[in-house]
């Protein structure tokens, strides 16, 4: 299985490289990428230079191009498909069904993966992208277990990439707008969710109070581990119950099911984590990349160092085993 | 603002029940739509979760007879998230069988519905005029577009696409979510596996507060929705005017014969619109209203139009 | 993981202005040697950070626009857009991207307020920059180099370990 790692900067990107990753996936500095984050991401000529330092040592880059075009400012994307392509991407990971028209049309011979953000959660779905935009791979939906993945695989003409580590969506990706509800900031139009220009941590008295736009997501006692202020990851009140509604400050992390996914059928693990800094990519890359080679019984001891870095210090394999449900 | 060929007033059309209710009452609910709201569209259905169909099948068929007998157009709704086999087949059976138009909910009725005239509803990601045409061209005739879409946005993809019927979510709480776990049943000490149907209980969704106790969401099952009930009532002359097709209202637990004749009465110009907000409060009382996304602010937000460019269109 | 006494204690006496003489040339090197740092501020280089060293009776101002680092006592410290707390050695391999910020910000080791999106861009352009204190700095010199030079060896020995901690706070 191929191991594709997460980059943010050039320097995260060429921590990626060195620390062993097959692929590194980044994104342009705009909207059209789903990690439209202050200070992140790639211009041209970083990429340019990226791409380059990537194979020199056979190493291939995917460029993530997976929000969805806004009306009316479609040249944004067109460009960036144009771009990457030009740059020498190994494949553009995109959502947008218009785009994908696009890049099938101009760009006939380019490498075609469907992002997550589009929600391809079943084989038909697939069949779909695959007939209509001639899709060479899918990353799938963190909805499925592993049974439901190898079921997958053995009905579609396509490649399968899951996620292996990090960050974890609750809702079906793509598909959520919950953050643009609270904020007005869309994750499908303007690539972010969460928006650091409306989180608010503030202190209250012992507690860290963590603020979405006019909205309280969190309150953490003194030394309980904290979380990203995302909305499904939030404290809320329901009847008389608090707790938390959709999902705990977690991370993915399904390091025990490696040999699962493999005879499932999947081609590629993905690690979260394009907003992490580059001494998280360089430390989640290395030890992704001993546990793809160790055995089973050498693989829980490289978990417990993942869990430092995870959201709340705390992991779960998530919708691959059923009773998350 | 007036153009000089007015454009032909929007129709009224119903979304499928969200919620889950029980037999009797969902039928009850579709025989008033059919013997007295001035709807001209209905789509039922189940959306929103696989495990409770058994809850309407039983009543599928009287219903689609009295919407149809009432000159209704009906359209089934398809499935809006897609994992398990049975789901597969749930949707492959439903687009083999169905002799009624399908409102596609999800990436696989758009592959299982290629060729073949079909509605697209407002669950699948149209953000843009150059999908609605890629959509168009295997086949949908009418988009229900996404609720997070300003305005900006709709009548881009509208000009971008003449030949194409569009519809916009202007009455309901707003679908913000769905997801293969069940919060509904989490929040009642379940899982989704052994459910009981415990989202059955919240005929309306299930309120979520911030630890400030604000009421923010509401659960209904596997899916999310807006604590607020989204109310595009001023905007809808600029909607008449941007060449929208349908004006989609999304039933509540409440009187939604009530609702369509407010709609209705504003879109023909019967009524002014702060008469016709009024009117709907106190039809929907307790929930407050929103419209933010449509005036591309916070979806949860309220945003007052100026009279001037609230007068329907006469 | 406290700075050692032999570190902070002189601080309580040494005068700011000799401080913040040594810091601005440190802050003036960092950024002569890493030009793309403005390029991913972009617009948050006109705002003004204060890191707060937790275990330091001192504040650092810093306004990348200017460019300025200000030192002050923390009971007279200036306004801010946006603020960051925690212990010394680990606001320096922030600094240097040895560790990684949401990590840290998860453990509560890190508190940040203010302008999210400001201190968010701050901390994504110096993840870039590959800042490496010893190396930036092996040219400096002068009375408190080696107060300096101490804290950067400090970050070396006792801050890389931190990632890696083994027993991870209690949760629920």
């Amino acid at each position: 299985m191929e191991l594709i790692c997460p980059a943010g900067t050039p320097a995260a990107f060429r921590e990626a490289v060195d620390a062993g990753a097959d692929v590194v996936y980044c994104g342009f500095r705009d909207e059209t990428n789903a990690r439209n984050f202050p200070g992140l991401n790639f211009s041209r000529e970083e990429l340019r230079t990226a791409i380059a330092y990537a194979k020199q040592r056979k190493v291939m880059t995917f460029v993530a191009i997976n929000t969805f075009m806004r009306a009316g400012q479609e040249t944004l994307w067109h460009q960036a498909v144009d771009d990457a392509v030009a740059l020498g991407a190994d494949a553009v990971i995109l959502a947008d069904f218009g785009l994908m028209a696009y890049t099938v049309e101009r760009h006939p011979q380019q490498r075609l993966h469907v992002s997550v953000q589009a929600s391809a959660s079943n084989a038909d779905a697939v069949r779909f992208l695959v007939e209509a935009f001639a899709a060479k791979r899918v990353v799938l939906p963190r909805t499925l277990t592993i049974a439901d993945i190898a079921r997958l695989a053995k009905q579609i003409d396509c490649e399968i990439e899951v996620f292996a580590f990090g960050g974890l969506c609750v809702m079906a990706e793509g598909r959520c707008s919950l953050s643009s509800y609270a904020t007005g900031k869309s994750p499908n139009m303007n690539g972010v969710c969460s928006p650091a220009s409306h989180v608010r941590y503030r202190q209250d008295g012992r507690e860290l109070v963590s603020e979405l736009g006019d909205y309280t997501i969190n309150r953490f006692p003194a030394g309980e581990a904290a979380g990203y202020p995302t909305l499904c990851k939030g404290r809320f009140d329901i009847a008389d119950e608090r707790g938390y509604a959709f999902e705990d400050p977690v991370s993915l992390d399904v390091m025990d099911h490696i040999d699962a996914l493999r005879s499932a059928g999947v081609s590629a693990l993905k690690i979260e984590g394009r907003q992490r800094g580059k001494a998280y990519v360089a430390e989640v890359v290395s030890v992704m990349r001993r546990a793809l080679t160790a055995g089973a019984a050498e693989r829980p001891a490289l978990v417990s160092r993942l869990k430092a870095l995870s959201e709340g210090q705390k992991t779960t394999t998530g919708a691959y085993e059923k009773r998350w449900r | 603002m007036t153009t000089s060929t007015s454009p032909s007033k929007p129709a009224l059309s119903l979304g499928p029940v969200y919620y889950l209710w029980d037999g009797p009452k969902w039928r009850d609910f579709y025989f008033r739509i059919a013997d007295e709201a001035p709807i001209a569209h209905v789509t039922i259905g189940e959306a929103v979760c696989s495990k409770r169909l058994h809850f309407i099948e039983p009543h599928v068929g009287e219903v689609i007879e009295r919407l149809e007998s009432a000159g209704k157009e009906v359209s089934l709704a398809s499935l809006a998230l897609v994992t398990l086999e049975r789901e597969s087949q749930l949707v492959r059976g439903l687009v083999r069988d169905s002799t009624y138009p399908i409102e596609a909910n999800d990436l696989s009725a758009l592959h299982l519905l290629a060729g073949r005239p079909h509605s697209v509803g407002p669950l699948v990601n149209v953000y843009n005029g150059a999908t609605a045409r890629l959509l168009a061209s295997r086949g949908a005739t009418s988009i229900c577009l996404p609720p997070e879409l300003p305005m900006a946005s709709v009548r881009g993809i509208i000009k971008d696409n003449p030949g194409l019927a569009f519809e916009i979510f202007a009455f309901g709480r707003v679908p913000l979510a769905i997801s293969a776990r069940c919060a509904h049943a989490r929040s009642k000490g379940l899982i989704k596996d052994n459910c009981q149907f415990i989202c059955g209980e919240d005929t309306d969704g299930l309120t979520v507060e911030t630890l400030d106790r604000q009421p923010f969401l509401a659960l209904n099952g596997v899916q999310t929705m807006s604590h607020t009930c989204q109310a595009l009532m001023q905007e809808l002359p600029e909607l008449a005017a941007a060449g929208v097709s349908r004006i989609r209202l999304s039933p509540q637990d409440c009187d939604m014969v009530a609702v369509a004749e407010i709609y209705g009465d504003a879109i023909a110009g019967r009524r002014a619109i702060d008469e016709s907000l009024a009117r709907l409060e106190s039809v929907y009382p307790g929930v407050p209203f929103s419209n933010g996304f449509h005036h591309g602010q916070t979806g949860a937000a309220w945003v007052k139009v100026p009279a001037s460019l609230a007068i329907p269109a006469a | 993981m406290s700075l050692p006494l032999a570190i902070t204690a002189p601080l309580s006496f040494v005068p700011i202005i000799a401080i913040e003489s040594v810091v601005q040339r440190v802050f003036t090197r960092v950024i002569e040697t890493h030009p793309g740092l403005f390029d991913r501020l972009a617009d948050h280089a006109n705002k003004r950070y204060a890191f707060l060293p937790s275990d330091l009776p001192i504040g650092f101002l810093v306004e990348p626009a200017v460019p300025r680092i200000s030192v002050h006592r923390k009971e007279r410290a200036p306004a801010s857009d946006a603020c960051m707390e925690g212990e010394l050695v680990l606001l320096l391999a922030l600094l240097e991207g040895r560790v990684d910020g949401d990590a840290v910000f998860f453990s509560r080791d890190l508190t940040v307020s203010g302008d999210m999106e400001a201190m968010l861009a701050l901390r994504n352009a110096l993840d870039d920059c590959e800042i490496d204190l010893p190396r930036d700095l092996a040219r400096m010199s002068g009375p408190f180099a080696p107060l300096v030079r101490r804290a950067t060896e400090e970050i070396r020995e006792r801050a890389l370990g931190r990632v890696v901690k083994e027993e991870a706070p209690q949760w629920n």
